[in-house]
């Protein structure tokens, strides 16, 4: 049985801790430094994760000691807005995810998450993820996508040089509607709105009602009349949608 | 007249006045009112035409007050300003009260009060199983936290802050000489404790607030029946106990009896919603009365709640809420339809009645006892600890929301905290004998809820205006806002799977996968299990308008004539969803009674909609069938999803004529212009009969309509080939409407 004692400093960083029901305990000895106990954490999470999915809330002897892991963790909490508990949490998901330790995602990882197979859209999202003609997610790139679905911060001071914050309204609807343009044309075009429309229909829906949802579809939104919906008729189309609440997520610390 | 003493207060002598007054001769001297007019006197002479009020006089009087009150709603509404200023409920309080100064002035007795049998047993219900039935469940189910606290806690808060604090200044001497003790105070804090559902819903309707905060304080003002019914049997029956008996033992049983009550209402609401759901299945061949099962169940409900002296008010919630989705899918349309409408009259016609009587319940010197310390506080301290509640609640679920709750909806909420017939229901049911001051409280009832209702009601959209709240939109989602939103909650449960966060989304999807596996196979017929896509409901849906804009701009054109018919037989009337199309299409072929030249290949499975349009059109040239009919046979059975409006005075579906001309005209247009370029004008002077101008104008308005359903598919999605041949239903259709 191993427990797990926290060094003073951790109290700071990481003033609260939480307890899940399957939470496994893991004691370090003491005087293991900290980038040692880091790496015995991780072994730990990797072992006991497939017991129960969300048992990664181990949390680390120091915060400090995973976050030195993370290269570039400052600017990434700065352009993402996250705070450093949910990037260890997010970086523990993450390693939980890459079982064969690569460091980075690929899409077999995604694929092999259990309850996204009853998603729709899942081949969608995962492609979210990945760049174009990037066949690997490095954590950052992980946790930027993620990013886009914190709550937006209201009270967030405007900077003059900082480009549009990651989880603002316009950068979600850019996500969303990236997920229907696979083509990256700026236009979402009627085959790719009847991908979407087929993977997201029954399969007793025939074809040809399919076409006249999205013809029906394209006919609403599309105010100049090329025929496909532009990223700013996308945006009109949903302006009256409140954005924050649905594309936001709590992120648990 | 033991039936009449229940429903109105006739004082005795008012009924000898009326047979003195009004009886004929026949009737003699008879003055008693159980025989009804058939008089023990004996008769001289045979009488061709008796006076016979007492024969009908409960019933007349029933059906004279409801009109009554119904047509001070017709008068308010001919003055449009005046319900845009004040809220409907304000004036027909306001209304009450010159009638019961026209009663009091006649009778000099109100003989008309509000009873709170008759308010409890046949107005109060219907109404709160219209809020069930038509509340929008994601957003309830979503909120329910937040309701649940605000429901339960804010109620008790307020109901132990109001009679502490009027006990305490009892205490200091402000109120002078009352014969009341800290138990009674109790007794009126919880009877005024409790937000109303009828007063909210009239003044929050008008007001149009965004949907998280109109649920919020609609499902509060419903819920927290549970929490009043307790506490105030609880404390009616410590009253009656004594304060020496109360103890430990007694309070614990109290909050036990509070779990009992609300759980046990709730349940039975749940059970009675199963049996209606199950009562469904069955009634396909019953399709006149299956609407009447909906009223009866439910109302059961209610009384077997009423029964067990468990809370009514959730078992009837509850019933309505759980009920709607499987009832909506087994029904026929005409049945839902039917309920729906049903509905919106009983609870709309009750609510105008309950607050006419409001009104005229006040016009009864009788009950007035002032004492200005009393009631002025009460009312203070109503408004003053609904404030303190409200924000100190909201700050507590603020830290766990996703979506915290602005300042600016917490002062719409606890603004918004008006009380109604509920309160004054209780208020009438407190025992004289045990309360001394029976009608101080129910006095300071009344113009506690006169002030809530007229003055904050009000004053409620002036305050929403200035303080901006984030009002919803009036408008239908339109179809890529629908799927947009569909797109976003798998969106946000995938992203929940991936970042291995468990969050509400998770707990729906997992309910929703349950319901699905479980339930619905009970529940719901198996055809209409098979037409639940929602996205396919929602193109039905807006297939629905277009249709109806076509028939209508084809009824005003006067060249739909062809399509009445009295000849039914001619009907096809599809409700299984798509398997008999190819029953249809041989008859398409073998029915062209116009000798058209070209065969018109169709594909194996059509869109119903398109296919029913044209298979009218070839079959009935001559022909004619109803307006109506011809929609229907639009129509797949897929079941409507009913936007909700928060309003029970519109019904959804019938949207106003601006927004079907919209869609009718963005329809038309864009058809026309696809029409003009390549195939109007080759058809047009082959095969047009000459006619007038304005005919052609009008059949241009007429046949991109028509056709925008199956030209839509057609066009794009057929070979040339086909796409030449399509069109030779231009001058088909052309032929057959100018004949």
């Amino acid at each position: 049985m191993i427990m797990f004692f926290s060094s003073p400093s951790d109290v700071k960083n990481n003033g609260h801790r939480r307890f899940f029901p399957y939470c496994h305990i893991i004691l370090i000895p003491r005087g293991v430094s900290g980038h040692e106990s880091g790496g015995i954490t991780t072994f730990f999470a990797r072992r006991f994760h497939h017991v129960t999915d969300h048992s990664c809330a181990i949390i680390m002897g120091s915060g400090d000691s995973t976050l030195s892991k993370i290269p570039n963790v400052e600017e990434l909490m700065e352009e993402t807005g996250f705070s450093p508990a949910h990037v260890v949490r997010l970086y523990e998901r993450f390693q939980a995810l890459d079982k064969s330790k690569k460091g980075q995602l690929s899409r077999k990882d995604f694929e092999s998450i259990k309850e996204l197979a009853t998603n729709p859209i899942r081949d969608r999202i995962i492609g979210a993820f990945f760049a174009q003609g990037q066949e690997m997610v490095d954590f950052h790139t992980f946790v930027r996508i993620l990013a886009h679905f914190r709550p937006v911060d209201k009270n967030r001071p405007k900077k003059a040089n900082m480009q549009e914050p990651v989880n603002s309204r316009t950068s979600k609807l850019r996500f969303a509607f990236q997920l229907y343009d696979q083509d990256n044309d700026g236009k979402i075009s009627r085959n790719e709105l009847l991908q979407v429309l087929r993977t997201m229909l029954e399969m007793q829906v025939t074809d040809e009602q399919l076409e006249s949802i999205a013809d029906r579809t394209i006919q609403e939104a599309d105010l100049d009349g090329d025929n496909a919906i532009s990223f700013d008729e996308f945006r009109k189309s949903l302006e009256k949608v409140n954005i924050d609440h649905k594309m936001s997520i709590r992120f648990l610390r | 007249s033991c039936l009449e003493s229940m429903y109105f207060t006739h004082t005795p002598s008012e009924t000898a006045s009326a047979d003195t007054t009004h009886s004929g001769n026949s009737t003699g001297g008879n003055t008693t009112a159980e025989n009804g007019g058939h008089g023990a006197a004996a008769i001289t002479t045979l009488p061709i035409v008796t006076w016979k009020w007492h024969h009908v006089e409960l019933p007349y009087l029933i059906t004279l007050w409801v009109l009554v009150c119904w047509l001070v709603k017709l008068v308010l509404h001919l003055y449009k300003r005046l319900t845009i200023e004040i809220p409907e409920s304000a004036m027909l309080i306001l209304f009450g009260f010159i009638l019961g100064g026209m009663i009091w002035g006649a009778d000099k007795a109100q003989t008309f009060a509000l009873q709170p049998r008759t308010f409890f047993f046949f107005l109060l219900p219907q109404i709160i199983l219209d809020a069930g039935y038509f509340m929008p469940n994601k957003l309830f189910f979503s909120n329910m936290g937040a309701i649940l606290i605000f429901a339960i806690i804010g109620t008790v808060w307020n109901a132990v802050a109001v009679g502490l604090s009027l006990y305490g200044v009892y205490l200091g001497g402000a109120m002078g000489n009352l014969d009341i003790d800290i138990l009674q105070f109790m007794l009126f804090g919880s009877l005024l404790s409790a937000v109303d559902p009828v007063a909210v819903l009239a003044v929050f309707e008008e007001v149009h607030v965004n949907e998280v905060l109109f649920i919020l304080v609609f499902g509060e003002s419903l819920l927290n029946d549970g929490v009043t019914v307790v506490l105030y049997n609880v404390c009616d029956a410590f009253v009656s106990l004594g304060a020496d008996k109360i103890n430990a033992a007694e309070i614990i049983k109290g909050i036990v009896s509070f779990l009992v009550v609300a759980f046990g209402g709730s349940l039975i609401g749940v059970v009675f919603a199963i049996l209606l759901s199950l009562l469904t299945r069955c009634t396909k061949n019953l399709q006149i009365i299956e609407p009447g099962f909906i009223f009866v169940v439910s109302y059961l409900s209610y009384l077997t709640a009423e029964m067990l002296s468990l809370s009514s008010i959730l078992a009837i919630t509850f019933c309505g809420v759980c009920c709607q989705k499987y009832v909506n899918a087994n029904m026929a349309e005409s049945s839902v339809t039917t309920v729906k409408y049903a509905m919106k009259v009983l609870a709309n016609g009750s609510e105008t009645i309950i607050f006419v009587f409001l009104g005229i319940s006040a016009i009864d010197p009788n009950i007035w006892v002032w004492n200005t310390g009393f009631i002025l506080l009460t009312v203070l301290f109503v408004l003053v600890y609904r404030i303190i509640g409200v924000f100190v609640l909201t700050w507590m679920l603020n830290r766990y929301r996703l979506i915290p709750i602005e300042i600016i909806d917490q002062v719409i909420m606890s603004y918004g905290g008006l009380r109604g017939g509920v309160a004054y229901g209780l208020a009438v049911l407190l025992d004289q004998a045990k309360i001394k001051e029976k009608n101080l409280m129910l006095c300071t009832t009344l113009i506690v809820v006169y002030f809530t209702v007229i003055l904050q009601g009000v004053t409620m959209k002036p305050l929403v205006t200035w303080l901006k709240v984030k009002r919803s939109s009036k408008s239908e989602l339109c179809l890529i806002e629908k799927l947009q939103n569909r797109a976003f909650d798998h969106i946000l449960v995938a992203i929940e799977d991936i970042s291995g966060q468990i969050g509400h989304n998770y707990m729906r999807e997992k309910w929703n996968k349950f319901e699905e596996r479980f339930i619905r196979p009970l529940l719901m017929k198996t055809s209409a299990r098979k037409s639940q896509d929602q996205l396919f409901n929602v193109f039905h849906q807006l297939n629905l308008k277009d249709a109806i804009s076509y028939v209508a701009e084809g009824e005003r054109c006067g060249s739909l004539d062809f399509a009445r018919s009295d000849n039914d037989a001619n009907l096809v009337f599809k409700k299984k969803f798509g398997a008999d199309l190819s029953d249809i299409i041989p008859d398409i072929n073998s029915d062209l009674s116009d000798k058209d030249p070209y065969d018109i290949p169709l594909p194996s499975s059509l869109p119903s909609v398109c296919l029913d349009v044209e298979e009218e059109m070839r079959r009935k040239e001559v022909g004619d069938n109803n307006a109506h009919h011809l929609l229907q046979t639009h129509l797949y059975k897929a079941r409507k999803q009913h936007r909700h409006r928060y309003s029970r005075k519109e019904t959804g579906v019938n949207k106003d004529e601006n927004e079907v001309q919209e869609i009718f005209q963005r329809t038309m247009r864009s058809r026309l212009e696809s029409f003009k370029s390549t195939k109007m004008g080759v058809s047009q002077n082959k095969k047009l009969k000459p006619s007038k101008k304005d005919q052609v104008h009008k059949v241009c308005l007429l046949l991109p309509t028509a056709n925008a359903c199956y030209m839509q598919f057609y066009n794009l999605t057929f070979s040339p080939r086909c796409q030449m041949e399509t069109s030779q239903i231009i001058p088909v259709m052309m032929k057959v409407i100018m004949t």
